[in-house]
């Protein structure tokens, strides 16, 4: 038998779902294009990546 | 046992006390925060930078460039938007700002600013060279720090001073191309230094019951709009001057020396326009029409230098 008082935890609503999605998407299109931006800088600078004066 | 419900009751208080404040900030709250606007005339300045610069640099680490030195800019507007939540609450230009209307709290704002800022120099650093990174890093920190904490809401010198930070973009910019200093971006420095503050006196001068509720010292606020009128009419002067002089010194040529010649006599005339109407209705127009004529002047000056380096790479023999 469960306990009518048991805490639900926390339950978004449609529109806390719908905004956290999209703030979810955009994160991961910022990291992608991180990844690609140190990708496209790699292949740039070839070996030259690894001299690192100031 | 009636303590036992009461100890049920405070715990049952706090739970709904202590849960989480769960965000409903859409991603196009987060782009507000960035500040798109001013982000935009960051990337075109920065641009131009880039384009004056001397030397071959691959468009690969320009455009890795040009988004490093936006990010910062937008890190900038984060942090300054967070810091001035209560300013922007009562302003009605900035009152629909994610923070004043609840959407963002000043804590994400914060935490979205920072790390962004933490980024974009890292990323600068790393993948262009750490010069540049620097040079983004003390450009935030002037905004933020020196500017939006410290001169904004204690001199009427704010936007005199704050400016240097608006005016540092190409100067990284080139940094990031040539990895050293150069007289060139010193003189874009200089334009913009000194061209901020006629644009944000003009601003202030309609918007200057705003500031005045605010409690910002603007110069409106606490010299009056006539000694508002004055300096504006003294810091153009002092622009037109500046922005002509690299063309007889000759760092920029006569294309630009014209075109800034046109372009300083309007200012000019729009600024002696502003001095001489006092009458309200008048004074407001005049001081619009500078306001509108000063976003133009800094974008055509700027788009000039761009364009003749662009001509000159890819048809030498026309310009």
């Amino acid at each position: 038998m469960s306990d009518p008082r048991q805490p639900e935890g926390i339950v978004l609503t449609e529109a806390q779902k719908k905004s956290r999605r999209q703030r979810s998407i955009a994160t991961a299109l910022v990291l992608g294009v991180l990844v690609l931006l140190f990708f496209a800088v790699t292949i740039v600078k070839g070996p030259a990546v690894l001299n690192r004066p100031l | 046992m009636k303590q036992a419900s009461l100890i049920l009751s405070v715990v049952d208080h706090n739970a709904i006390e202590l849960s989480p404040r769960i965000s409903e900030a859409e991603v196009s709250d987060y782009i507000a925060l960035l500040k798109p606007r001013v982000m935009s005339l960051v990337i075109f300045t920065a641009f131009v930078g880039l384009l004056i610069a001397p030397g071959h640099f691959h468009p690969v680490l320009a455009f890795t460039s040009l988004l490093c030195i936006a990010a910062g800019a937008g890190a900038s507007g984060a942090l300054n938007m967070a810091l001035e939540g209560d300013i922007d609450a009562i302003m009605s230009r900035t009152a629909n700002r994610p923070i004043p209307r609840g959407r963002i709290t000043p804590a994400e704002a914060t935490a979205f600013g920072v790390t962004l800022a933490f980024f974009s120099v890292l990323t600068l650093g790393i993948l262009v060279n750490w010069y540049a990174g620097a040079l983004l890093a003390f450009t935030i920190f002037f905004y933020v720090v020196v500017y939006t904490m410290w001169l904004k809401r204690w001199t009427a010198q704010n936007i005199v001073i704050g400016g240097a930070a608006g005016a540092l973009p190409p100067v990284v910019a080139w940094v990031a191309a040539t990895g050293s200093l150069g007289v060139e971006p010193v003189l874009l420095f200089l334009i913009i230094f000194f061209w901020t503050p006629p644009h944000f006196w003009a601003l202030a001068l309609f918007r200057s019951d705003d500031y005045a509720r605010a409690g910002v010292p603007m110069l409106p606020v606490v010299a009056g709009p006539d000694a508002t009128r004055l300096q504006i009419l003294l810091y153009t002067i002092v622009l037109v001057a500046v922005a002509i002089a690299p063309w007889p010194l000759g760092y920029f040529d006569a294309v630009y020396g014209v075109t800034s010649l046109v372009l300083g006599a309007g200012m000019l005339v729009f600024a002696v326009n502003v001095y001489r109407r006092r009458a309200r209705a008048e004074s407001l127009r005049a001081t619009r029409k500078l306001f509108a004529f000063s976003i133009l002047y800094l974008f055509a000056l700027f788009a000039t230098l761009g364009l003749e380096v662009l001509v000159h790479t890819i048809a030498p023999s026309v310009w």
